[in-house]
């Protein structure tokens, strides 16, 4: 158990529920974020994000491969996520827990279900080989809200990543590093996290927010406008309302979000 | 191909868009465990073990001021059609996190400090909706398991499969659906404790789906009611 979120909860409560926040934001603003891209010369495509005092890395490595046998014609996304031991004094070296499995399947969700790359396109020879991208986040300094921040930084990686020009000829592939083409992308997503504390939704929680968290909320959203991923997490539930809400509010964050790409 | 053109028109099961699964469910199915379910819809097959509460073996786990869950759901590699490569992977990993949270705040554990309640959900076939199906097991298996409860949780999705909103997706219609939103509710106060969404929905779309899951849940709950009382009523 941990002893000081149960000391500052309190205050913490009581500030918010006053429609105050510790660092002084707002109920519905970000924190400031920094996006630098390229920031790995060896990755396909790269971007280091900070929202606020959270840092994640990510990178992009296309890979070819076999397509599966049930979609022949398809390129393969895959995201995975590693909440490094270096990020904060509780995380645990060894198996990835059960919040970075969350985190990442929550976040490859949104990128996915939004059908921003056109995965047809990273298809080689169908039934053969295809592209496959792979998608690794690296949380370096953990300072609350990973989902949204992790979101971005894929996003950000994404539409910096250059695939090399690949043929099919005589059963074999041929790449042409010299030639490079835009990972295809069609359309771009953002996520906007809320944590309930005391009645209030409050976006963007920094990390001590998130530690005395009733209860959390992470909204996907596309630029076009679809809702493409939701998780829901925290040990209290939250009401009809308190979704409605906040998906209204997500709506008109996202735009801003995706202003920083 | 699902035809589904206006809310008369039959699924290709035959349901109508806000029709559940045939739904079994049976409290208290197995000798050795604390509380037990078992529970059937449509193709789902779902038993679901609880012990507890008992000590916390887990140092790390156990909190002075109340009682902690802990929950593995769990696919048998018969459940679906390519075997499943046993053990747990990311996919159960995450199951496994939302259930324990869906269900936790029905639970009264304040007064079993330094205890553990361990929930086992093992889908035994599958087809479409276990995440659901496991928690609403899971919550019989926990009142038949006679932990203090708040109210059952019950889970249920609504979801978009050519372009219309319906209740409680099939598999098939998983596969070949737009969007899939589970939710868990308790339904006594109608506190949601479980929303996940899957696929793209519009902001009306995403409104309709939770509200039909709302409705789904309700629906859900009255079996898992029914099939206490028919352990515990004539007792």
């Amino acid at each position: 158990m941990k002893i000081t979120p149960e000391i500052t909860r309190k205050s913490i409560t009581h500030l918010i529920n006053d429609g105050e926040r510790a660092d002084g934001r707002a109920m519905d603003e970000f924190r400031d974020i920094e996006i630098e891209t390229d920031v790995i010369s060896k990755a396909e495509g790269s971007a280091r994000i900070k929202l606020g005092k959270t840092q994640i890395i990510v990178g992009c490595k296309p890979q070819i491969g076999e397509p599966f046998p049930d979609t022949p014609n398809v390129g393969v996304l895959m995201t995975n996520g590693e909440m490094l031991p270096m990020a904060d004094p509780t995380f645990e070296p060894g198996p990835p827990s059960e919040e970075s499995i969350e985190l990442a399947r929550v976040v490859d969700r949104c990128i996915r279900e939004s059908e921003m790359v056109d995965l047809e396109k990273l298809c080689i020879e169908p039934g053969k080989k295809v592209w496959m991208v792979f998608v690794d986040l690296h949380i370096v300094d953990y300072d609350g809200n990973l989902f949204d921040a992790a979101t971005l930084g894929v996003m950000a990686a994404l539409m910096n990543t250059k695939l090399p020009i690949a043929k099919y000829v005589d059963d074999e592939v041929v790449i042409d590093e010299n030639e490079t083409m835009d990972l295809p992308l069609r359309d771009k997503a953002a996520m906007c996290t809320f944590v309930k504390i005391g009645d209030k939704m409050v976006l963007d929680p920094a990390r001590e927010e998130e530690s005395i968290l009733d209860a959390r909320i992470s909204i996907g959203i596309t630029e076009s406008g679809n809702i493409c991923a939701m998780q829901k997490g925290g040990n209290n539930p939250l009401t009809r309302e308190n979704i409605l809400e906040s998906v209204k509010i997500a709506y008109s964050k996202v735009p801003e979000l995706l202003k920083n790409l | 191909m699902i035809l589904i053109t206006s809310n008369d028109k039959k699924r290709d099961d035959d349901r109508a868009f806000d029709d559940i699964r045939p739904l079994k469910i049976e409290a208290g199915v197995l000798e050795r465990a604390d509380g037990s379910a078992y529970l059937e819809v449509g193709g789902n097959k779902i038993l679901v073990a609880v012990y507890g509460p008992r000590e916390s073996y887990i140092r790390r786990l156990l909190r002075p001021d109340t009682g902690v869950i802990r929950c593995k759901y769990n696919m048998a590699p018969f459940s679906v059609d390519d075997r499943k490569r046993p053990g747990h992977d990311r996919r159960s990993t995450e199951i496994s996190k939302i259930t324990a949270e869906a269900l936790r705040p029905s639970l009264m554990l304040e007064g079993f400090p330094r205890s553990m309640v361990d929930i086992f959900i093992e889908v035994i076939e599958a087809e479409g909706g276990t995440r659901c199906a496991g928690i609403t097991a899971a919550s019989v298996a926990l009142a038949d398991a006679g932990i203090p409860m708040r109210d059952l949780v019950v889970g249920c999705a609504a979801g978009k499969v050519d372009d219309e909103i319906v209740l409680d997706l099939s598999e098939k219609e998983d596969k070949e659906g737009q969007a899939d939103v589970p939710i868990a509710i308790m339904p006594r106060t109608g506190d949601i404790t479980l929303l996940q969404s899957d696929g793209n929905l519009t902001e009306e779309e995403f409104e309709k789906a939770l509200d039909l899951a709302i409705e789904g849940c309700k629906e859900v709950n009255k079996v898992q009611i029914e099939a206490l009382k028919e352990k515990y009523a004539k007792e």
